[in-house]
């Protein structure tokens, strides 16, 4: 059973990811609304991809992809970015950084589910 | 002297008769080599048309297997088209469930709160992650002065978007006949670097029934949306409609409650005793 966990501040895309995630089998969504609160989900829970969005409050999603590649216990946890930011150099620096994947907003589920799929099943 | 000649006779004879045989025994040996040839032919002959049957009963299975084959080529080609056919209409339905997971979480998130502010946070939220719009206001009615009043916008700052006259521009226009608008330029809706707040885009009124309350304008849109799909103007719909209620009925909720505390401090006023 995948652990997903979904860093979003807007809880409009919150449901909305876990409604697409509900369509992977047996995935588990984890919910949380910035980058501190996904810390505080990484320790506690055994997580298997991290679905984050880049403008957050508190902390935003490159601040919680660095950190989190950073520590040894989570630094192969694919993440995947779901942003606004749909310039290309955001997208370079995302991945630079350690994002595996970058996917703009607003989202195409179809896509999302096959990129979740793609690395879940990796 | 007789006697001699009788025997010469008969010798004669017997030669005659051994010559005779001779000749039989010729024929019986010419015969026997012709029925011979004739046996083998006629063995060879068997022999040929056995290969003959075989050869037809191939033939025929040979036919029989190709007209199979290709009866099945047929069935296989059917069958993938028939497959093609499922394989559109899954990734038909797929969208469709993907489209009305994106209306019912939009709705959903509208009608889940009775804050004004709160409600408008989810429109902001709906218009720039389900639709992808960069910049964008909300304005909506004020009676009194008969104005379009900015209440909400990202993008931009809300103090650069300006009142409009109700039934004025294309904002005004679009409050006062509550149809929707959307730019004829629209391959060119990215507004990038300096953007009209009198010329959006895109204008949806929010509508309870024929009743506007305001209207969403819609200045330019995120750099990977390049156009609207379906299920956009779905959301528009969406927005015009459960928007407005969603917006109505937090304003009459907030404006209740705020009424309700007055009330309830004067009846509490009045329930104190009278100081001595």
């Amino acid at each position: 059973m995948p652990n997903i966990l979904v860093v979003e501040d807007s809880p409009t895309m919150r449901q909305l990811i876990g409604f697409a995630m509900k369509r992977i089998a047996s995935s588990r969504v984890i919910e949380a609304t910035d980058g501190i609160d996904a810390l505080k989900k990484l320790s506690s829970e055994k997580i298997d991809l991290i679905l984050a969005d880049i403008n957050m409050p508190v902390m935003d999603g490159l601040k919680l992809v660095s950190l989190v590649r950073s520590n040894p216990a989570y630094k192969d946890i694919p993440i995947i970015i779901i942003t606004t930011e749909g310039a290309e150099e955001d997208k370079k620096r995302a991945l630079a950084i350690g994002a595996n994947a970058y996917l703009p907003k607003p989202i195409q589920t179809q896509e999302l589910i096959k990129l979740v799929n793609s690395f879940i099943s990796q | 002297m007789e006697r001699e000649t009788s025997i010469g006779k008969k010798a004669d004879e017997f030669l005659q008769l051994f010559r005779k045989g001779e000749e039989f025994t010729h024929e019986i040996l010419k015969e026997n080599e012709r029925l011979r040839f004739k046996l083998a032919q006629l063995e060879e002959a068997i022999e040929r048309s056995g290969d003959e049957a075989k050869i037809r009963l191939y033939e025929e299975r040979i036919k029989f297997t190709e007209d199979e084959l290709n009866s099945l080529k047929e069935r296989f080609r059917q069958v993938e088209e028939e497959n093609k056919d499922f394989a559109a209409k899954y990734v038909e339905v797929e969208d469709e469930n993907n489209n009305l997971a994106n209306l019912y979480v939009a709705s959903y998130q509208l009608h889940s709160t009775l804050d004004f502010n709160e409600v408008l946070r989810i429109v902001l939220e709906i218009v720039i992650n389900l639709i992808g719009a960069e910049k964008f206001s909300v304005l909506l009615i004020e009676e009194k002065t008969n104005e379009l009043i900015p209440v909400g916008a990202e993008g931009i700052s809300i103090s650069d978007v300006p009142k409009v006259r109700f039934g004025e521009g294309i904002i005004g226009t679009a409050a006062k006949e509550g149809e929707s608008y959307f730019s004829e330029n629209i391959h060119n809706l990215h507004n990038r670097g300096s953007i009209s707040t009198e010329t959006p885009i895109v204008c949806i009124p929010l509508k309870i029934k024929e009743h506007v309350i305001g209207v969403i304008a819609i200045y330019s849109l995120l750099l990977q949306k390049e156009k609207f799909s379906n299920v956009d103007y779905e959301l528009f719909n969406l927005l015009a409609g459960h928007a407005a209620t969603a917006i109505f009925s937090s304003r009459l909720y907030t404006q209740s409650e705020r009424k309700l505390t007055t009330i309830q401090s004067f009846l509490d006023m009045l329930k104190e005793k009278p100081r001595r």
